[in-house]
């Protein structure tokens, strides 16, 4: 099936070669990295993770998304789904990699990454992320892969691939669990020593993930023959609704506790991120443009006069993804390492190399994507055909 | 017999997969390998018809732990001891917040006790604090390293492996002292301008690869030849260091005269750095 | 056979380029090392003799240095005792290569020859350095 792949307009050639050029640029800052050192990147002795590991922990939410089309399909019988669920897979299989390749340039000595399964650590948090990032992924591989084959030829789905996918469910809770449990369970960060860390995590991941997916599936609406379906595009976006709801609550929750037991250490960081502390403040624009932005997303995707328009229904889910991203991806842990444990405050200015490698592998879960769609979507449109 | 291409190519790539699959399992499963890493983490055999003396030897129970004397050091102590640590371990002078790399170092009262910090204390705030690793007894870093290149040895001591680090850093995340550094660029770059400025190295003890994490390490090559930590030997009015569990101790006779404080005590890390005010 | 000026023309630029190692190589043996224990240290030695023989010292340097490397620094423990029963202090700074301090007429002999590079020297000593 990946030869669809091959066949496309000028069109998606461009963004391919597009995608390419990115990712080649991308791979001479990862090269200049591999020669210098992390040191080219903002990282410092105080903020020791930046704009990789961030990113990595937004992503794993993206992936975790896909569950919210497979509970509802799989489970409960909802046939509108049926001719979207491939989709979320596949998303999630571009965005597991995406996590993959940011832990690769994030460590410091990556030739000793296979260190990881030499020398098996089940009290480490890291050591069952690489296990239940690396079964997501053939997971949804598999999944994706036999149910597409499966509609192409016209016939029901393999009995064997079931299993595969009933596991994928828990599986895809537990990869952001986990995630979460990497923060969490550290005693010296107060902004991620909360119990509601996996629970917001989810949250977040279920509305991030298929609201890349439901702007996707517009544009492929558009410029493609296939049709996700009305019904289908319009529950999902009610899931990424409450999903952001919920998330903005524990969200809420977090600066009830830390506000009203007027804890130092519980509110610094909020305050850095919020509201700035003495000069330092440069996070503090994004994090109001998320509550902002945040909020705008979920009165458009609440309000259905204006979420049955297509256009509106797009806006709102850039809205939520960009504000989930803001959240995660900038916030959280950047936010964690200030005030630092000597509760003095070191500032992130991450570096231009640092972003091209970060972009690059955005393009890297771009092209993924691409191809797995164009597969995907010449078998729907096949089938519409027929 | 007759078969077709896409048959030919999933019976091939299968077998390559089982193949490939199947010769690495049984590398990885195979006796000596597995018993070679068993031994490793502490039990003993034979190898290669040599036998290893025993390791530590299952007597009184050792955590080591070091006093330093509020009431003895002077800013110039401090930078005495920070000079001769940094000058035993080759420990490079970055010169900037980002890179930095300190086992050792001075903080204010405010920074070092941040969970009891009393802003009407007007004796605390003008002491030169030393702050290094704390070689905890439940170490959250050791916890979370997800390849074992930092344990608790027996004896106390946090050990850093610089051999198996992979540069994640979780530890650096879950130190709530803030004792680690990590060596974003390759420290020799900047140990050699130093050494053409003067600066000599300790060539006994090697100096670290870029891309793994680096913290104090109680002097553990010292203590190995029988000699005191570099800290203790520069300022021995200062520095106290001993066993903590043998109730005799020269550690343990002081702690029964003095008032000592230990850093963020609630998060249940159990630090071995004692500060006598 | 289709295509048959394509494939044969690609089957020789294949077997020319395969073959470029061995035609640029010919005629010119690589020699064997020689590794050279000529060292003030290894001359002041009475008994002329490693911590393990020659032999395995060649074959299992290796894994042994792995071997040492994890006792020492992992379990903690600092004395080896070899095959003769004679305790050694494990260090490669400060046993290994107290001896063999011509790193470049000793060590990498061999390791040049045979195109490794092992990290020990990240982080180790040339003992015969002055600069790192």
């Amino acid at each position: 099936m990946i030869e669809k792949a091959l066949k496309g307009s000028s069109i998606y050639w461009g963004w391919v070669i597009f995608l390419l050029c990115i990712i080649g640029a991308g791979f001479i800052a990862y090269l200049y990295q591999l020669k210098v050192g992390l040191g080219i990147t903002g990282m410092s002795r105080d903020i020791s993770w930046g704009v990789y590991i961030a990113q990595f922990t937004y992503f794993v939410g993206v992936a975790a998304g896909a569950v919210m089309l497979v509970i509802p399909k799989y489970l409960h019988h909802y046939t509108k789904y049926a001719k979207v669920v491939v989709f979320g897979e596949f998303l999630a299989i571009a965005a597991v990699v995406m996590c993959l390749l940011f832990i690769v340039v994030d460590i410091g000595q990556p030739m000793r990454m296979m260190n990881v399964v030499l020398h098996p650590t089940p009290h480490s948090m890291l050591f069952y992320d690489m296990i239940v990032l690396n079964g997501y992924l053939i997971l949804n591989i598999i999944c994706g892969y036999n149910t597409l084959l499966a509609d192409k030829k016209g016939l029901p789905c393999p009995g064997w691939v079931k299993p595969f996918i009933y596991l994928s469910i828990p599986w895809a809770i537990s990869i952001h669990t986990v995630t979460a449990f990497l923060y969490a369970g550290l005693p010296g960060r107060h902004f991620w020593l909360t119990a509601i860390m996996a629970p917001r995590f989810l949250a977040s991941a279920f509305a991030a993930g298929p609201s890349l997916l439901v702007m996707i599936l517009l544009f492929v609406r558009k410029v493609t023959k296939f049709d996700p379906g009305e019904e289908a595009l319009q529950n999902i976006a009610r899931t990424i609704c409450y999903a952001m709801i919920v998330n903005f609550f524990f969200m809420g929750m977090e600066f009830f506790t830390a506000f009203y037991s007027n804890i130092p250490g519980h509110k610094a960081t909020l305050e850095y991120l919020f509201w700035g502390i003495g000069e330092y403040g440069n996070l503090v624009p994004f994090m109001r443009a998320c509550i902002v932005i945040g909020f705008a997303g979920i009165f458009i995707l609440l309000v259905p006069p204006i979420r049955r328009r297509p256009l509106w229904l797009a806006i709102g889910c850039a809205c939520i993804f960009l504000a989930t991203w803001i959240d995660k991806g900038v916030g959280l842990v950047i936010g964690g390492f200030i005030p630092n444990p000597l509760e003095m405050i070191t500032e992130y200015h991450p570096t231009f190399p640092e972003i091209t490698i970060a972009t690059a592998i955005w393009a890297v879960g771009g092209l993924i994507l691409t191809i797995l769609y164009k597969v995907a979507i010449s078998v729907r449109e096949e089938e519409q055909r027929v | 017999m007759s078969m077709d291409r896409r048959k030919f190519l999933k019976v091939a790539g299968l077998s390559t997969l089982i193949g490939l699959g199947g010769s690495g399992a049984f590398e990885l499963l195979k006796p000596g390998k597995v018993d070679a890493e068993m031994e490793h983490e502490g039990h003993h055999g034979a190898h290669h018809g040599a036998a290893h003396e025993k390791g530590e030897e299952a007597g009184p129970k050792i955590r080591l732990a070091m006093l330093i004397d509020m009431k003895a050091i002077t800013k110039e102590k401090a930078e005495k001891i920070i000079h001769t640590c940094h000058h035993l371990h080759n420990v490079p002078n970055w010169g900037d917040p980002k890179n930095e790399i300190k086992w050792i170092w001075e903080e204010e009262y405010e920074h070092v006790f941040t969970d009891s910090y009393n802003e009407y204390d007007e004796v605390l705030e003008k002491l030169p604090f030393l702050l290094m690793c704390n070689h905890c007894d439940e170490p959250p870093c050791a916890r979370v390293c997800p390849v074992e290149a930092t344990f608790r040895r027996p004896d106390g001591i946090v050990a850093q492996d610089y051999h198996r680090c992979i540069g994640c850093r979780f530890c650096m995340a879950a130190c709530p002292y803030g004792s680690r550094s990590f060596n974003w660029l390759d420290p020799r770059v900047e140990l050699k301008k130093e050494m053409a400025q003067g600066r000599k190295l300790n060539k006994r003890f090697p100096t670290r690869m870029r891309g793994v994490v680096e913290k104090c390490n109680f002097c553990v090559e010292r203590l190995a030849e029988g000699k005191k930590p570099g800290c203790v030997e520069a300022c021995p009015d200062v520095m106290h260091f001993g066993n903590l569990a043998d109730e005799n101790s020269n550690v343990r006779k002081i702690l029964r005269e003095r008032v000592s404080l230990r850093r963020k005590l609630e998060l249940g890390t159990k630090p071995s750095v004692f500060y006598l005010v | 056979m289709y295509d048959s000026g394509k494939v044969i023309v690609g089957l020789l630029i294949f077997a020319g380029i395969f073959l470029f190692p061995f035609i640029y190589q010919h005629g010119s043996p690589a020699e064997k090392p020689k590794p050279s224990l000529d060292t003030p240290a290894i001359k002041a030695l009475p008994v002329k003799k490693c911590v393990e023989d020659t032999k395995f010292m060649i074959t299992t340097h290796m894994q042994f240095l792995n071997e040492w490397r994890d006792q020492a620094l992992r379990d903690g423990n600092r004395w080896y005792v070899n095959k003769a029963g004679k305790k050694v202090w494990i260090s490669l700074q400060n046993t290994c290569l107290k001896c063999h301090s011509n790193k470049k007429d000793f060590c990498d002999k061999c390791h040049n020859y045979a195109a490794v590079q092992p990290y020990c020297w990240d982080c180790h000593y040339d003992p015969n350095g002055s600069k790192l």
